[in-house]
C-alpha cells in the first residue's frame, strides 16, 4: 500500500499558477475592488522619540468625503499580538506588547497614530495633512551597546534589554587552555529590508452576517485572532481571506494591513482598502535586526575545535515583535554546524528608538553564520589549513550533540555539499584587467525547519476525491510565490495516483480552510505537506482496500497510478480508479478525510540557558562564490556563485532550485549592499533608489546543486529549504575577498568605501 | 490649474481608453484605474519596474509617466501578449523555465522582454542582463528569468524559420533562406 514509486515528485512540473501569473490574470491583494471602496491611510509620526503633546484631528475628519479619522480613543482593545497566534503555551517573557495607535509617546519614526479612510486615494492623503500634531521630543537611544547601559533612557519600562538567551556547555576555560590557536574578533551585521516587490495591501469589509473580512496578502492567516481581540469580537466574527502573495520573506508576517482595515471598515461599515507606500514599507515596518557579534574560537594544531564563547547584541527596536524568538534561533545555531565540547554563548535583545526589526528569511540563524564562518576561516589561516578540510574535521555527524544538548536527528550531508559547490565553480577566472584580483570562498551553514519545538506546531488538512477521479485538497497555508500550493498538489495527486492538474488545492481561508499555520520558519512544506499527506493517505486506503475486495487481492500489494489500481504483484488485477470511487460512493464510504499533522513537541522553555530540543531538525548546505575586487575602487563582483543543500528530498526540482538562487541572491545583497540606515532613529535610505537590492547585473548565473538524504522530517524525507538558503551566501562573499585582496571584513555589507578604506589601511601598514 | 482637468484618449492593447484626469495622474495609476490591473504599483518611483508597459515600442515607466505624455499614443500591456490557449514564447518559456515566483514582478519582466527581443532578437546573456537591469526581482536571484529571455529569443526564431520554410513549402518562388536575414 506504501507508494513504491513516484511519477509527479522530484520532476520539473510546471505549477498550478504559473501561467495565469505571465498572462497577468492574478488578482493580487490591491488589485481587488468592491463597490463605493474607501481608501485608507496611516498617520505615522515624524520623531523617533517624543511625546505626543497635542493631535487635533477635526480639520481632517471634516474635509468632505472624508469617512472616519481614527486615533488610540477608537480602538476598542488598544494592543497587538500577545504572544504570536496559534501557539498553545504562553511564553510570558516573550509578550509583544505594542499599541495598535500610539496613545501618548511614539518610540520610533513611523509609527502608527491615526488612520483615516476616504472616498479617494487624494482625499485620503488630504486627510492626513490636515491632521494637527505637536511633539515634544524625548530622549532617544540609537545604539544597542548604549540602550545596554543602566543610565540609558528607557524604551518601555525599566530594561532596555528584553530577552537574554545563554548556551552553556563544557568548560570553555578549559577549552582555550587546550587550545593550539585562538582567534577572537568582533562582526556586525545590517539591518536588511525584505524589499518584497508587492506592497502590503489588502480591502476590508462587514459582510450581511456581521463578519468582517479581510482580504489580504499575509504569510498568517491566522492574523484573524489578533484583529478579533482587538475589535472585541469574538474570533469566529473575523475571517481572512488570504491572496496569493508577491513576496514576503517574512515581512508579511507580523501584523500589516488587517487591524487597520479592520477598524476602518468596522467604523464605517463600507469596503475599505489600502497598500503601503513603498517609503511606508521603509519606516513603517520591521527589518531584519542587526548584530554585533564578539567571537572567540579555539582549535587545537590538528584543527580540532575546542572552545567557542560569544557575545550576540541584537538591536531591537522600539518594540519587541519577535525579537526574542530570532535572538533564541541565534543563540542555538551561534556554534554553526560544528562539534565544539566547550561552548559559553551570551545573547541579548535590546531595545532602542529605531526601526522595529522582527522576521526576516533567516531568523537570527544568518547574522552568527557570518560570524561562525568568518572564525573558522580565521583558524584555518593561522593553522595553515585548508578552510574546508579544517571545517570537515570539526562538522557535525547524525547525531552528535549540539550544543543546546539535542542529538542531530537527521544525516548531515554538508562535506558532500561544500565539495559539490566549490567544484562548480569550476576553472579559475582571469582578472578582467590590471588592479583586479580574484578570489574564492565558501561558507557552510546550518538552519532549523519548522517552529520551535515547545510552541506544538500542527497543521491541518482536507483532501477530497470527486466522482471522475479528480481531487480537492483544502489547507490553510498562504502561498508566498515559494510553490506551497504546488507541493500539496503534487503529494496528493501521487498519492491519489492521479495528474496533477485535476487536484485544485483551496489554500487560504481561515473559515473555509483547515488551519494550517504560518507561511513562516521554513514549516510549509514541512507542516502542511505532511498534513497533506496524512489527509490523501486516508483516502488512498479507502480506495485500495475497496479495491482489493473488487480485485480479490491483498491491498498491501496495491499502488495506483495515472488512475489505474493495479497489483504490484499481478499486472492481471487492476481496475479503473473511477469504478473505485463509484462503487465508495454508492456504498457511502467517504471519500473525503480531515487529518491533523502534529510535530513533536517539547516543554514549554523555562531558563534562559537553552539545554533542551528546541528544533526539531535541520538543513545543512554549503554556499561557494568567486568575486573579483577592483583594488582602486574596492568595488567587489561576483563573478559565480554555487550552493549545493540536502533538501530530504525535492518535491518539484524546478521550485527547489528557486528557493537556492533567490535566498542566495537575498543573501549576497545582505553581504553586499544592503543596510537600511537611519540617523538618530531618522530613515536615510528611504525607498529602492537609496535602498540597494541586487538587479540582475549583481547576481552571477547560479549553479543549485540538490542532494537527496531522505532522512528529513517533511513528507517523504523532505527536509526545508526557503530559510536555508539565504544563510551561507554572506560568509561565502567575506571569505572570497578576503582571498582576493587579503583584507578582513568583519562588517557587512561589504560596500566599495568600506573595502577602499581596509585597503588602504593594508596599503599603509604595508 | 492642479484641479484643472483633460481629456485623454489612450489605445491600450489597441482599444481607446478615454478619462479626464488632472495634470499630475500618472499613466499607472490611469491604466489601473481603468481596470488595467496587470500593471503593478511596486514602488511608485521608477525604482523597481514592476509598472513596465510598452509605449510606441518602447519599455516605459508608467509610474514615472504623465497621463498626458500617454494621451493619443499605444500602450500594451502584458495582457496583449499572449491567450490560455497559445501563449507567448516569452511567457511559455517564464512557465517552462521556473522564471516566475511570486509573479508580481513578472508583467513588468515580460514587457522589457518584449521590447528587447523586438529590437535585439539574438541578445547574448549579458544584453539581456542588462536589458532587465531596471526590473527587480526579489523571488529568483534572476538566473531562471535570463534563461527564459534567451530561450524565448531562439524559439521565437525558430518559429520564424518553420513559418518561412513552410510557405517555401507551398512556394517554388520563395527560398526558405529569407528567414536567416534577422539574423545577420
Amino acid at each position: 500500500m506504501e507508494k513504491k514509486q513516484f511519477d509527479i515528485i522530484g520532476t520539473r512540473a510546471d505549477g498550478c499558477d504559473e501561467k495565469e501569473k505571465v498572462l497577468g490574470n492574478i488578482v493580487y491583494a490591491e488589485d481587488f475592488s468592491m463597490p463605493n471602496t474607501l481608501t485608507c491611510r496611516v498617520f505615522r509620526s515624524t520623531r523617533p522619540s517624543a511625546r505626543i503633546v497635542k493631535l487635533d484631528i477635526s480639520r481632517a475628519a471634516a474635509l468632505p468625503g472624508v469617512a472616519c479619522v481614527l486615533t488610540h480613543e477608537d480602538v476598542p482593545y488598544n494592543e497587538s499580538a500577545k504572544n504570536v497566534v496559534g501557539q498553545t503555551t504562553e511564553v510570558g517573557l516573550l509578550e509583544a506588547k505594542q499599541r495598535i495607535l500610539a496613545v501618548d509617546r511614539v518610540r520610533y519614526y513611523g509609527e502608527p497614530i491615526a488612520v483615516v479612510a476616504a472616498e479617494t486615494p487624494e482625499l485620503a492623503r488630504d486627510a492626513l495633512e490636515l491632521i494637527e500634531i505637536e511633539y515634544e521630543d524625548l530622549p532617544g537611544v540609537y545604539d544597542p551597546v548604549e540602550a545596554m547601559k543602566p543610565d540609558a533612557p528607557k524604551i518601555h519600562g525599566d530594561n532596555n534589554v528584553i530577552a537574554n538567551w545563554q548556551l552553556r556547555k563544557g568548560d570553555t576555560e578549559k577549552g582555550f587552555a587546550e587550545a593550539d590557536v585562538i582567534v577572537e574578533k568582533e562582526y556586525r551585521t545590517p539591518r536588511q529590508e525584505h524589499a518584497h516587490i508587492e506592497p502590503e495591501s489588502g480591502l476590508a469589509w462587514v459582510d450581511e452576517m456581521g463578519v468582517v473580512n479581510i482580504r489580504y496578502c499575509t504569510q498568517v492567516i491566522e492574523h484573524y485572532r489578533d484583529v478579533a481581540a482587538v475589535l472585541g469580537l469574538p474570533e469566529s466574527r473575523v475571517r481572512v481571506i488570504g491572496t496569493i502573495i508577491g513576496g514576503g520573506f517574512g515581512g508579511k508576517e507580523d501584523l500589516t494591513v488587517e487591524v487597520f482595515l479592520a477598524l476602518c471598515a468596522w467604523r464605517t461599515k463600507q469596503p475599505v482598502k489600502m497598500a503601503f507606500s513603498r517609503e511606508e514599507m521603509g519606516y513603517g515596518r520591521q527589518k531584519r535586526h542587526p548584530y554585533i557579534l564578539r567571537y572567540k574560537t579555539g582549535a587545537t594544531r590538528d584543527g580540532m575545535l575546542t572552545a567557542m564563547e560569544a557575545e550576540l547584541i541584537s538591536d531591537s527596536g522600539a518594540y519587541v515583535m519577535l525579537s526574542p524568538w530570532v535572538l533564541l534561533y541565534s543563540t542555538v545555531h551561534s556554534t554553526g554546524p560544528y562539534v565544539i565540547p566547550n561552548v559559553k554563548v551570551d545573547a541579548y535583545s535590546v531595545l532602542t528608538n529605531n526601526i522595529m526589526t522582527s522576521a526576516f528569511r533567516g531568523f537570527g540563524a544568518m547574522q552568527v553564520a557570518f560570524a561562525y564562518e568568518s572564525q573558522m576561516d580565521a583558524l584555518a589561516g593561522e593553522l595553515r589549513m585548508d578552510p574546508l578540510e579544517f571545517r570537515k574535521k570539526n562538522f557535525f555527524k547524525r547525531g552528535d550533540e549540539t550544543a543546546n544538548y539535542q542529538a542531530v536527528p537527521s544525516d548531515v550531508m554538508i562535506s558532500e555539499a561544500a565539495d559539490q559547490a566549490l567544484a562548480a565553480l569550476g576553472s579559475k577566472s582571469q582578472p578582467s584587467g590590471p588592479g583586479k584580483k580574484v578570489g574564492r570562498g565558501l561558507a557552510c551553514a546550518w538552519q532549523s525547519y519548522g517552529r520551535m519545538t515547545y510552541l506544538h506546531d500542527t497543521a491541518g488538512a482536507w483532501v477530497g476525491l470527486e466522482m471522475d477521479g479528480s481531487a480537492v485538497v483544502r489547507c490553510g497555508i498562504p502561498d508566498l510565490g515559494g510553490g506551497q500550493r504546488e507541493s500539496i498538489r503534487a503529494i496528493a495527486a501521487e498519492l491519489l495516483g492521479i495528474p496533477l492538474n485535476e487536484v485544485h488545492v483551496l489554500s487560504t481561508d481561515s473559515q473555509l480552510t483547515p488551519l494550517a499555520g504560518t507561511v513562516t520558519a521554513t514549516r510549509a512544506l514541512y507542516m502542511s505537506g505532511n498534513a497533506v499527506r496524512l489527509a490523501a493517505g486516508n483516502v488512498r486506503h479507502i480506495i485500495l482496500n475497496r479495491a482489493a475486495e473488487m480485485l480479490r487481492a491483498d491491498a498491501e500489494e496495491l499502488d495506483i497510478r495515472e488512475r489505474i489500481v493495479f497489483s504490484h504483484e499481478d499486472p492481471g488485477k487492476k481496475i479503473d480508479l473511477v469504478k473505485v470511487i463509484r462503487r465508495c460512493a454508492a456504498e457511502g464510504k467517504p471519500l473525503q478525510s480531515l487529518d491533523t499533522y502534529k510535530a513533536a513537541f517539547t516543554d514549554e522553555i523555562t531558563s534562559n540557558v537553552i539545554k533542551d530540543p528546541v528544533f526539531n531538525d535541520w538543513t545543512f548546505g554549503a554556499q561557494a562564490v568567486e568575486v573579483e575586487v577592483d583594488e582602486e575602487t574596492g568595488q567587489v563582483t561576483v563573478l559565480k556563485h554555487a550552493s549545493a543543500h540536502d533538501v530530504g528530498r525535492a518535491i518539484n526540482i524546478k521550485r527547489t532550485e528557486g528557493q537556492m538562487e533567490g535566498g542566495a541572491a537575498q543573501g549576497l545583497g545582505f553581504g553586499l549592499m544592503e543596510d537600511y540606515l537611519e540617523v538618530e532613529g531618522t530613515p536615510i535610505t528611504w525607498n529602492l533608489t537609496e535602498y540597494l537590492v541586487p538587479t540582475s547585473k549583481d547576481i552571477p548565473d547560479s549553479r543549485s546543486i540538490i542532494l537527496e538524504s531522505h532522512s528529513g522530517v517533511g513528507p517523504f524525507g523532505a527536509k526545508g529549504i526557503g530559510e536555508p538558503a539565504i544563510t551561507a551566501a554572506a560568509p561565502a562573499v567575506a571569505a572570497a575577498i578576503r582571498d582576493a585582496v587579503g583584507i578582513e571584513v568583519p562588517r557587512i555589507p561589504a560596500t566599495p568605501e568600506r573595502i577602499f578604506w581596509e585597503l588602504q589601511e593594508k596599503k599603509r601598514k604595508g | 490649474m492642479a484641479n484643472e482637468l483633460y481629456d485623454v484618449t489612450i489605445y491600450v492593447n489597441d482599444r481607446p481608453v478615454s478619462g479626464r484626469v488632472r495634470a499630475e495622474k500618472t499613466l499607472l495609476d490611469f491604466l489601473r484605474e481603468n481596470h488595467f490591473t496587470e500593471v503593478k504599483k511596486g514602488c511608485d518611483n521608477g525604482d523597481c519596474g514592476a509598472c513596465t508597459v510598452i509605449m510606441d515600442g518602447a519599455a516605459t515607466l508608467s509610474c514615472c509617466t504623465a497621463v498626458l505624455q500617454a494621451d493619443g499614443r499605444r500602450v500594451y500591456t502584458v495582457k496583449s501578449l499572449g491567450t490560455w490557449e497559445k501563449l507567448h514564447p516569452l511567457q511559455e518559456a517564464f512557465v517552462k523555465h521556473e522564471a516566475v515566483q511570486c509573479g508580481f514582478c513578472t508583467p513588468g519582466f515580460l514587457m522589457t522582454a518584449k521590447a528587447l527581443l523586438d529590437v535585439n532578437p539574438h541578445p547574448t546573456r549579458e544584453e539581456i542582463r542588462e536589458a532587465i537591469s531596471g526590473n527587480l526581482c526579489r523571488c529568483t536571484g534572476y538566473v531562471k528569468i535570463v534563461d527564459a529571455i534567451e530561450d524565448a529569443a531562439a524559439a521565437i526564431e525558430a518559429a520564424a524559420i518553420a513559418a518561412v520554410t513552410e510557405a517555401a513549402a507551398h512556394s517554388t518562388a520563395r527560398p526558405a533562406a529569407n528567414a536567416r536575414i534577422r539574423e545577420e
